[in-house]
């Protein structure tokens, strides 16, 4: 853990700070930098970096959580599934409790519905090689770094022959979520804090034509203290001097310009690109992956048939716009009161990489 | 405004993750109902009046950790130790268990025979006695391998009292050494992780007995389900003080810090079976961790935090890089079968 001590250092920390705080002085106005990662989200509350800064840096988060920007008609076609007789579903653990129109995974797997929580996608080939009986469905949600598992896990079921495996495609693509936000008239972003893992499987290219149209500054940046403050600090210098914006990385002990090219010849090899529905954004064109139709004998949506019960979202939760930027946690009535992480009504409040529930559990009032 | 108990609630594993959930459940299911006096303290052990000077103190606890077998101890081991643990951290000197086992048909006759074997082991080094059991068969499937019971006897020295109520603004939240082992050695093996890491699960009577013998220990906990967040924060909670922690203080070992990065995991929030935590006078602290040190329980004891005026009924982490947030209890479930 040395290794990562050193980028929690509270000297060096400090010394960042001083100087982001003094970049900002002389500013006029607010500077909103917006994150579009859950783990960053959840880094930054965790190691109180915003306390350190300048009231005048405003944090935004973003739609970064897979769990948060997945639409209820996935999570109700997920427990339609795990509804369906011989049928496992096989989840990420985040999974578990998001509510969907008027049930949930884990009130499904408390009424007997076959619901296993796993670590990796491989995991679920594996419950299915060993209930041959049983369709094992693997709930595929998450961005450009989980994709590459999914597909590298279907084309091990297709070499294997396995034929009781199956994947419930939800993936996004993060750079479409980014241009639609800035297509958004309702929310003013200064400054884009770029997902350090996603970008390790796209590299900085995708940013590219964002940064050049909306001229709008953006650093790739990992997820220590540090060094988030050092990316923090590129922001700030791009905005406060006025420089021609640009993509920067911070993170390049992860990050290549030209990203990993076997995970993304992986997501090219088993995914089509096509429009996706995302919480909060709607439906985004070219932002979702599907399975190609020559793996279509894995893609559950093809193969297995149920009847999914007509989507209700409940009208107060604001989950939507709080994963735009646009409201804050608080500004929601259920908000604590009767959503809370034991019982959370909207996705923010489930995972731990969910804005309303990393307001809740650091209390950012 | 009381929530009307509609027909498709049913029983969530959170209830039992000993977070917000299970406190809710335990108020409207076991308090309000079987409401008294000694009942309503709920301490980790019940108090029961015996003579002028002494106190019999009794607990039970139930045991269903999955696997049953586990780095650095089993479900018998935790059987004895979490039980006396519960009496020990009151104050009072554990002398008495009931165990009880309720058995799934197929187990393996040695299976049985290991884990009542580690119960005698644990027992021994704890100096205390089995003294009465129950032993119930269910059908295969009605239960998983094994779930143990035991319940718990110990006298409470003189008049020792502990409770929250003495804690004073100024004093210091000591540990007797480096945290979420437990929970973490459970995981690994349950998932087949490669690590290093072992249960910390251990009798804690003879460090709190010396810890005692020193004076200035006004209150005791052992951070096991929720681990040391969950614990300082019912002792903040409706406090007429703060808890301030320090990250930099907290003794995580290397291996608990990486495998919780990993997976994500926070070690505040992970199971303990051979912790204590304790809130002592500032002015018997340095004492005291000198005591603790000398005990192998006790070797990496340290200070991690202290009672503050501000911030009341909360508790507060100064981050590693100086930054403050606020700890709230567990929600949710981080890990199922625990102990």
């Amino acid at each position: 853990m040395k290794y990562i001590t050193e980028y929690r250092n509270k000297n060096v920390s400090h010394k960042i700070a001083d100087v982001i705080n003094t970049l900002v002085k002389g500013y006029k106005g607010k500077i909103a930098l917006m994150e579009v990662c859950g783990t960053h989200t959840h880094s930054i509350f965790r190691s109180g970096i915003m306390s350190l800064l300048s009231d005048k840096i405003e944090h935004l988060s973003g739609p970064g959580c897979p769990v948060c920007v997945t639409p209820n008609e996935y999570i109700d076609m997920a427990i339609a599934y795990s509804r369906l007789p011989d049928t496992i579903i096989a989840t990420f653990g985040d999974m578990i409790k998001v509510p969907g129109s008027t049930s949930s995974l884990e009130k499904e797997k408390a009424s007997g519905g076959k619901v296993k929580i796993v670590y990796s996608p491989l995991e679920s080939l594996k419950i299915a090689k060993k209930n041959p009986e049983k369709k094992v469905i693997f709930l595929g949600v998450g961005f450009e770094t989980t994709a590459p598992l999914v597909a590298s896990t279907i084309l091990s079921a297709a070499e294997e022959k396995i034929n009781n495996f199956f994947v419930l495609s939800g993936h996004k693509l993060i750079p479409p979520a980014m241009t639609a936000l800035l297509e958004s008239k309702e929310i003013n972003i200064d400054g884009f804090i770029c997902p350090g893992h996603v970008s390790a499987i796209i590299g900085e290219k995708p940013y590219y034509p964002i940064v050049e149209k909306y001229g709008i500054p953006s650093v790739i940046i990992g997820f220590e203290p540090l060094d988030l403050l050092e990316g923090i600090e590129m922001l700030i210098n791009q905005i406060t001097k006025n420089k021609e914006p640009s993509v920067e990385n911070q993170y390049k002990r992860v990050v290549r310009r030209e990203g990993n090219e076997q995970a993304l010849s992986l997501l090219d090899k088993v995914f089509d690109i096509t429009d996706s529905t995302w919480r909060g954004l709607g439906n985004l064109t070219k932002s979702g992956l599907t399975i190609k139709n020559i793996y279509s004998k894995f893609d559950a949506k093809k193969q297995i048939n149920c009847k999914i019960e007509k989507t209700k979202e409940n009208p107060v939760c604001i989950c939507g716009e709080v994963l735009c930027g646009i409201k804050k946690p608080f500004e929601c009535k259920l908000f604590s009161k009767t959503c809370t992480p034991e019982n959370p009504i909207g996705p923010c409040m489930v995972s731990s990489e969910g804005t309303c529930s990393a307001y809740y559990k650091f209390k950012k009032e | 405004m009381k929530k009307k108990q509609r027909e498709e609630d049913k029983i969530l594993l959170s209830h039992g993750s000993g977070g917000k959930a299970m406190s809710s459940l335990i108020k409207k299911m076991v308090v309000e109902k079987f409401n008294n006096y000694i009942l309503n303290e709920l301490n980790d052990s019940a108090l029961l009046p015996a003579s002028k000077d002494k106190k019999i103190c009794f607990t039970t606890d139930s045991y269903v950790v999955q696997p049953i077998f586990f780095p650095g101890g089993d479900i018998g081991t935790l059987a004895v130790n979490g039980t006396i643990n519960d009496l020990a951290v009151m104050g009072a000197k554990p002398l008495y268990l009931s165990c009880s086992f309720i058995i799934e048909e197929g187990l393996e006759m040695n299976i049985l025979d290991r884990i009542t074997n580690s119960i005698k082991t644990a027992s021994k080094k704890a100096n205390v006695e089995i003294v009465t059991g129950d032993t119930k068969v269910v059908e295969k499937g009605n239960a998983d391998k094994i779930f143990i019971n035991t319940a718990g006897v110990g006298v409470m020295q003189k008049d020792f009292l502990l409770s929250k109520k003495k804690i004073q603004v100024g004093d210091k939240i000591i540990i007797n050494g480096e945290i979420g082992a437990h929970g973490l050695a459970v995981m690994s093996k349950r998932e087949n992780f490669k690590t290093d890491i072992k249960s910390d699960c251990a009798p804690l009577w003879s460090l709190i007995e010396q810890m005692l013998s020193v004076g200035g220990v006004k209150f005791m906990r052992d951070p096991t389900r929720g681990g040391v967040a969950t614990v300082l924060c019912e002792i903040a909670a409706n406090a007429d003080f703060g808890i301030q922690l320090h990250e930099t203080d907290l003794p995580i070992h290397d291996n608990v810090l990486s495998f919780s990065e990993i997976l994500g995991l926070d070690p505040l929030y992970v199971a303990n079976e051979g912790k204590v935590i304790a809130v002592v006078d500032k002015d018997i602290a340095s004492v005291m961790l000198k005591q603790m040190k000398k005990d192998p329980l006790g070797k990496e004891a340290s200070i991690i935090g202290e009672i503050t005026k501000k911030n009341t009924g909360r508790v507060i982490l100064e981050t590693v890089i100086g930054g403050t947030r606020i700890i709230d209890r567990l929600t949710g479930n981080q890990l199922p079968r625990i102990c």
